[in-house]
């Protein structure tokens, strides 16, 4: 690929104009310069939580501002665990949900229903990131005993094992009780709409630490593409990026299901799409997967927001709709890689 | 660990005798068929396992008759029967994939299935007797879908087929939760009960189907086991060992999905089964790749257990879906954790 960095900085370019169409467009039909003027006072009724007198500066600051930046960051978050976990278990086929994430976050979500906690999306984060913690932390202790912290192979399995135990106790539990079922089904299908902006507050600082800690693994991820033996003899110390690997996908994979759903596609397809631009040096990957990540997720809501005017279709149904055939074409043109 | 694997030559034709496959493959058939008649003993109308086996060499009381053989044998050899299907069914992908992640979910035909009853389900509502054959429609039409669309080059190529069928099936699945979530609560229940996959109501009738591909697939499975240890060593070598190994894939694949196919529209998506019983047979016969037969008859005693449990743990019915995911992954847990500390030097 002769023009690699400037197609990377093309799609880093694309991300910020995409956050600008993201704000200027939905249901309500408003013209480009009548939202870019409201902009600034928009951003104070989303973060200080002024009202106003206009009606658009109010859709642009309660609505689009945090659909915007939530479905940024979380498509950010998912691209670098699906980097992480794709090198880490040196699989074409993993994506961060092979930790038990979803299933864990699931869970949390039918617990608070069963219990009466809460039935706001908003209310979930805590509970799921809760969630998504323990299942990851239960499939790396599963697959960690022994002397190896965390085999590729043991990680999969572990993590299909716990994913179905508590998959059973969700379909148990939604399986006898309506409210249930309605709030799960509604919450699986992966959207942004509908969270304001405190769903920002716990899961933000997690994911940014989450990109930090997937950007120091760079090195760590090109030398395990070698094989563990030669990353080790190569003086890598293998457990201790693993298990700071491992704990990266957590972090990042459990914030994302906690903030908008389970949403599946991203961080599968964003490291493979990356890889067939920057090639196999992760220092380029990583980036350009974040930034993809991103892309991706913003731009399925968008497109979520008017294909089925004036009602909406959820990110996650998009992602899948329009990510999946071109995955496939991509696949066909044999830029998916073995890894 | 020694094995104690022996060849047999004379004159005409060699084979390898391996103990220990053999063995575990007997272990298997015994735990599933004892499971399968002792699952006829219990319900609203106990009746004692010497009973059982008489109503089943000629004797026994008139009710004890109708009770057995109309109500409890056709859903205990259902239960059998899918349970083999779908533990074949995950050998076969699982060597097709070389990646123990595989399972028939993989080649997007559990997806393709249960998209179309779901959709039978949440949108027309009734004739719930037609969800099997919609459930087969659906599952056949995304295989012809995949294939289309994989191209040449991908046909050849496995990993390639792979991910476009991992593709395929997360496209249907959000299809699937989409579904759900558009239709009236009524509807996404039942909805989601068949998704969990369940043996209630299954009798004689839902036999016959999975029964014949189960038993067309037994009568390759010999050629087949044959074929797939040279394929295991990659297709190139099993082509210079002289295998058409074009052929040999196009078959794997074909039986996988008609195997997947049958399993799931006799009693839905039963998960875990067919992820799980390869993996176990091959931990238990030592074989390098997940042994067929063998994976069939872990596949059929672990859905045969777990109909039992799910009839008698709780005072109403689980479905069987929830109780092989619980019967299954502590036993997976319990292999992993036996592998990593073999792995300790």
């Amino acid at each position: 690929m002769r023009y690699k960095k400037s197609l990377a900085l093309a799609i880093f370019l694309f991300l910020i104009a995409s956050c600008f169409i993201s704000l200027t467009i939905g249901s309500k039909t408003n013209g480009f310069n009548e939202a870019i003027i409201r902009l600034p006072e928009a951003f104070r009724v989303a973060f200080q939580g002024e009202t106003s007198t206009d009606e658009l500066t109010l859709i642009i600051g309660q609505l689009r501002i945090p659909r915007t930046l939530i479905a940024v960051f979380v498509g950010m978050a998912l691209g670098a665990a699906g980097c992480l976990i794709q090198g880490h278990t040196r699989n074409p086929l993993a994506d961060p949900g092979i930790l038990g994430i979803n299933a864990g976050a699931a869970l949390a979500v039918v617990l608070c229903i069963w219990f009466g906690i809460t039935t706001s999306p908003s209310g979930y984060v805590w509970p799921a990131i809760i969630g998504c913690a323990l299942a990851a932390m239960a499939v790396f202790s599963l697959s960690s005993t022994g002397s190896s912290a965390g085999n590729p192979l043991s990680i999969i399995l572990a993590g299909v094992a716990i994913s179905a135990l508590l998959m059973a106790v969700v379909n148990a539990l939604v399986l006898s009780s309506d409210s249930a079922l309605d709030a799960l089904r509604s919450w699986s299908t992966g959207s942004v709409a509908g969270r304001d902006i405190s769903v920002l507050k716990p899961t933000a600082p997690i994911i940014a630490f989450g990109l930090i800690l997937a950007l120091t693994q760079i090195r760590a991820l090109n030398l395990l593409a070698l094989g563990e033996a030669v990353a080790s003899s190569l003086g890598l110390p293998v457990q201790r990026y693993r298990i700071l690997g491992i704990t990266g996908v957590a972090i990042l994979g459990g914030a994302a299901t906690a903030a908008a759903g389970p949403i599946h596609f991203i961080g599968l397809a964003a490291p493979h799409i990356a890889r067939s631009i920057m090639g196999p040096d992760y220092k380029g990957i990583i980036p350009l997967a974040i930034a993809l990540g991103g892309t991706l997720a913003l731009w399925a809501d968008i497109i979520g927001r008017f294909v089925v005017r004036p009602s909406e279709l959820q990110m996650g149904i998009v992602m899948a709709l329009i990510g999946v055939p071109f995955f496939i074409m991509l696949i066909r043109r044999g830029k998916v890689y073995a890894l | 660990m020694s094995n104690s694997i022996r060849s047999i030559r004379n004159q005409s034709f060699s084979f390898i005798l391996n103990p220990r496959l053999l063995i575990s493959m007997l272990v298997f058939a015994c735990i599933a068929i004892f499971i399968a008649f002792f699952s006829m003993t219990v319900g609203d109308y106990p009746i004692s396992f010497s009973q059982v086996l008489n109503v089943f060499t000629g004797g026994g009381t008139k009710i004890e008759r109708t009770v057995v053989l109309e109500w409890r044998a056709g859903r205990a050899f259902v239960a059998l029967t899918v349970g083999a299907a779908l533990g074949f069914a995950g050998a076969l992908t699982q060597t097709i994939a070389r990646n123990p992640l595989a399972s028939p979910d993989v080649l997007g035909v559990t997806n393709g299935a249960s998209l179309a009853a779901v959709l039978m389900i949440a949108f027309i509502g009734e004739h719930m007797a037609l969800v099997p054959f919609v459930a087969i429609l659906g599952a056949l039409l995304t295989t012809m879908f995949m294939f289309s669309i994989a191209g040449k080059a991908a046909r050849s190529d496995m990993l390639r087929l792979v991910l476009i069928g991992v593709g395929l099936s997360t496209f249907l699945s959000a299809l699937t939760t989409w579904a759900i979530a558009q239709t009236t609560l009524d509807n996404a229940a039942a909805a989601k009960l068949w998704l969990t996959g369940s043996l209630n109501g299954r009798d004689w009738g839902n036999l016959p189907l999975p029964l014949i591909v189960v038993i067309l697939a037994l009568c390759c499975a010999g050629w087949l086991a044959f074929v797939l240890s040279a394929l295991a060593l990659g297709p190139d070598v099993a082509h210079f060992l002289g295998h058409k190994v074009s052929l040999a894939q196009a078959v794997q694949l074909i039986i996988a999905v008609l195997l997947t196919a049958v399993a799931v529209s006799a009693a839905g998506p039963i998960g875990f089964v067919a992820f799980v019983s390869p993996q176990i047979a091959q931990r238990i016969a030592k074989t390098p790749t997940p042994p067929l037969l063998c994976s069939a008859l872990c596949g059929a005693a672990l859905v045969a257990t777990a109909d039992l449990i799910a009839r008698v743990v709780l005072p109403w019915e689980l479905p069987v879906g929830i109780v092989t995911s619980f019967c299954g992954a502590p036993v997976l847990l319990y292999l992993i954790i036996r592998m990593n500390q073999k792995n300790t030097v």
